[in-house]
């Protein structure tokens, strides 16, 4: 069965297309993107004047939770979370309990992907056992098994040595090591970004150059190794200059920035809420001249990809002392309208420029399909309303968690539609949407 | 002055804005001067024979004190017994709370048999906060983990005014470890707000980020803090610390910050030596300063009762809900 998407606005910077253009999907394939194309028989669906036809987005750092922590999340509810956010796919973290160190919990990721029939789930594998630094993950047979990436995420690889060993080893399959750079000393028992707002609320500070330590490292490391290296969740400016520089050096390292970390500040920690666990996320909203430097190094290219970080919490755990709650807010339903709003809007990038950070990017690092609509590839799109007036509604989130410091706000852009494999998986309501019911109701992909 | 007889009748007083007491960083100059003032009155209500006014006279306080506290927590039952308030005592210690059952359901239960006001001493910053969103009862911060202890910076304002009559263009120098102390972030923003010249010292690996900001003169050279100054407020040195590798030995501590006599000398002559306690002996102050001519370390603990009292009293609502009752 074929689906043409007629009349939208195409961006596939991947094609060098930035247009009105139609999308001719055959079944779970595009089949062609060009101006007026003629029905033939496919199923048409209009897609109103201001809309952005785009390749389907990524979200290559999310924790979906499961195994072991469905309280927070499970893959069910977090790829639905996704789908409403627009993103047809998200590679999740390996801290799970157990963790994601060998196969059966890859497969068992995978079957629940499966099951659900959301977004695409890239499971991301450990450096090492059981994520204690200590011996090497079978990294092979998470390969095998389907993981497209290792790392400790939630902390750093434990030593510079077994770091250098993974890239070497990992190097060997192509596949990146991303790292949560954090020099765990310097941390110490922080909570938030050493600055004056938490010196003057008595929080115990974590210092942007905790993070740019474990950076510099990585650069480093990858240097030596010649294997990919990828910084997760970058926030302080000292890490962006060690990306920078090692960029110009030709070092194979990429980095991502969260959504929160070029919008908020450590401001957020007294106002308007003071001491809100939903701002306790590491590494830490850091101040502003580290948040400018995030918003510089994706204007200018440093930065790679926008990640969320998505990091569920059940409300009996943030609704405690801020010292005790644990760190992460949730983001995949936010990330997109705070980057529309944020970034487009503000004019500091082109559309075209987020279609990279969200979608052919991710892709190229991790190695997988999509980031593009060439004929063949995958009909994974996704549908931007860019002018869609937006209020975040935690409440309302599909997440099974709703800890995010957004509620409330009002943004400009959202998204209208999810595709994945030629299947519409999301619409939103409040986009407008013609090719709405009938088009969810009647999927094209799986059944033609 | 308003004295104590017009107290018990009708105060010329009028209530603070906020129905808590979270920290000083809430309270305008003008609320501090009408605390200091109620206070003046409390204090004397302390000198009677009998020392109870009804004032609290069916209002119920939960002190719940989450952390070990011999002063603060004494200081406060007294001056709720002399507001003759319904008081009750909880102490948790820190090991149950990791097992028992969290804050927020602690206080909620408390919240059940309707007290009208909770002291809350905790190890957490924010945890005042954090019970002040969950809570209707007054919320009163008793300590919350480095962040404030403004009760405590609002007696020591109380014992400079007793002593020096104003605040306004005092040196006023605080020495120690300024990192984790609650004791300096209240202080430092009440003597700031109250137009004192306020220098802070310490090592530097004891100086929290940016704390220029809040308007003070920072400096690790000792004697640039104590030339002059007026008033000199030593905060406690804690043994740990070593540990986490802030300085090398108490020994060392007390060679380069130590308030000896001779240090004092630099200071003006009618220094005041405050210390909130409790105090390290040979670590930040010599014995000889801490019970020498000027220290007014305990004139600062039996204020304390009349500033939590006039605290108190006000939160109550003052004047207005003695009208009521």
């Amino acid at each position: 069965m074929k689906t043409l998407l007629k009349g939208g606005r195409v961006v596939d910077p991947a094609n060098g297309i930035d247009g009105v253009h139609d999308v001719l999907i055959d079944g779970d394939r595009i089949e062609h993107v060009g101006r007026d194309l003629p029905s033939n028989g496919a199923t048409v669906f209009e897609i109103p004047a201001g809309l952005v036809v785009c390749p389907g987005f990524i979200d290559m750092h999310v924790h979906l939770r499961e195994p072991g922590q469905e309280h927070k999340e499970t893959v069910a509810t977090g790829t639905a979370a996704a789908v409403a956010g627009g993103f047809t796919a998200v590679a999740c973290m390996p801290n799970t309990a157990p963790v994601n160190d060998n196969a059966n919990v890859t497969s068992l990721i995978l079957a629940k992907a499966a099951e659900a029939g959301l977004a695409r789930v890239y499971p991301i594998g450990a450096v090492s056992k059981g994520s204690h630094g200590e011996l090497l993950a079978d990294i092979a047979e998470l390969k095998q098994a389907g993981c497209v990436a290792i790392t400790d995420d939630g902390h750093p690889v434990k030593t510079a040595l077994l770091l250098r060993r993974a890239l070497e080893y990992a190097g060997m399959f192509g596949m990146p090591v991303i790292e949560h750079c954090e020099d765990p000393t310097l941390k110490g028992d922080g909570v938030a970004h050493e600055g004056f707002h938490a010196a003057s609320l008595g929080l115990r500070g974590i210092p942007g150059a905790a993070e740019a330590l474990g950076a510099e490292r990585g650069v480093l490391l990858s240097e030596l190794t010649g294997s990919a290296f990828h910084v997760a969740h970058m926030s302080a400016r000292a890490s962006l200059r060690a990306v920078r520089k090692g960029k110009e050096a030709g070092v194979r390292v990429t980095c991502e920035v969260a959504p929160h970390h070029f919008t908020l500040t450590d401001e957020a920690l007294g106002t308007p809420i003071p001491y809100d666990t939903n701002v306790k996320m590491n590494p830490p909203l850091r101040e502003a001249a580290d948040r400018d430097a995030m918003i510089g190094g994706i204007v200018d290219g440093t930065v790679d990809v926008i990640a969320t970080d998505h990091a569920p919490h059940h409300y009996d755990e943030k609704k405690v002392e801020f010292d005790r709650a644990p760190f992460g807010i949730v983001g995949l339903e936010t990330a997109v309208p705070l980057s529309l709003d944020r970034l487009v809007h503000a004019g500091l990038i082109r559309l075209s420029r987020l279609v990279e950070l969200l979608s052919v990017n991710p892709a190229r690092i991790l190695g997988v399909q999509g980031g593009s609509l060439a004929p063949g590839a995958r009909a994974d799109v996704t549908v931007l309303a860019p002018d869609l007036k937006v209020r975040v509604q935690a409440s309302a989130m599909r997440s099974r968690s709703k800890n995010t410091p957004f509620d409330g706000w009002e943004l400009r852009g959202g998204v209208a539609a999810t595709i994945v494999g030629g299947r519409t998986l999301f619409v939103n309501p409040e986009a407008r949407v013609s090719l709405s019911d009938s088009f969810v109701s009647n999927p094209g992909g799986q059944d033609g | 002055m308003t004295t104590a007889s017009e107290i018990d009748k009708k105060p010329a007083v009028t209530a603070l804005r906020h129905k808590d007491l979270l920290g000083i960083a809430d309270l305008s100059a003008e609320e501090i001067a009408l605390v200091l003032d109620t206070a003046e009155a409390m204090k004397e209500v302390g000198t009677r024979p009998i020392k109870k006014v009804p004032a609290l006279r069916g209002k119920t306080v939960v002190n719940l004190f989450y952390e070990p506290s011999t002063r603060t927590r004494t200081s406060f039952e007294i001056a709720e017994k002399r507001l003759s308030a319904d008081t009750l005592n909880i102490a948790i210690g820190t090991s149950s709370v990791v097992k028992g059952e969290t804050l927020a359901d602690t206080a909620l239960n408390l919240e059940a048999m309707s007290p009208d006001m909770i002291v809350l001493r905790h190890s957490s910053s924010g945890a005042c906060h954090f019970l002040s969103r969950i809570c209707q009862s007054a919320i009163i911060n008793a300590g919350d983990g480095m962040h404030e202890h403004p009760t405590q910076a609002l007696l020591d304002a109380f014992t400079i005014r007793e002593r020096k009559k104003q605040l306004k263009g005092l040196k006023v120098t605080i020495i120690g470890d300024l990192l984790h102390s609650r004791v300096l972030r209240s202080n430092i923003q009440l003597l700031t707000k109250m137009g004192a010249e306020v220098w802070v010292c310490g090592p530097p690996t004891l100086i929290p980020t940016d704390i220029r900001r809040f308007g003070v003169q920072v400096t690790s050279k000792v004697d640039d803090a104590i030339v002059d100054a007026d008033v000199i407020m030593l905060l406690r040195i804690q043994l740990e610390r070593m540990e986490g590798a802030y300085f090398p030995s108490l020994r060392e501590y007390f060679r380069v910050f130590g308030m000896t006599e001779e240090r004092l000398r630099l200071a003006r002559p009618e220094v005041m030596i405050m210390h909130p306690g409790p105090m390290n002996r040979g670590v930040e102050i010599a014995s000889e300063v801490a019970d020498g001519p000027y220290s007014v370390i305990l004139d600062q603990v039996a204020n304390g009762v009349a500033v939590r009292m006039a605290v108190l009293y006000l939160l109550a609502g003052g004047a207005e809900h003695e009208d009521a009752a």
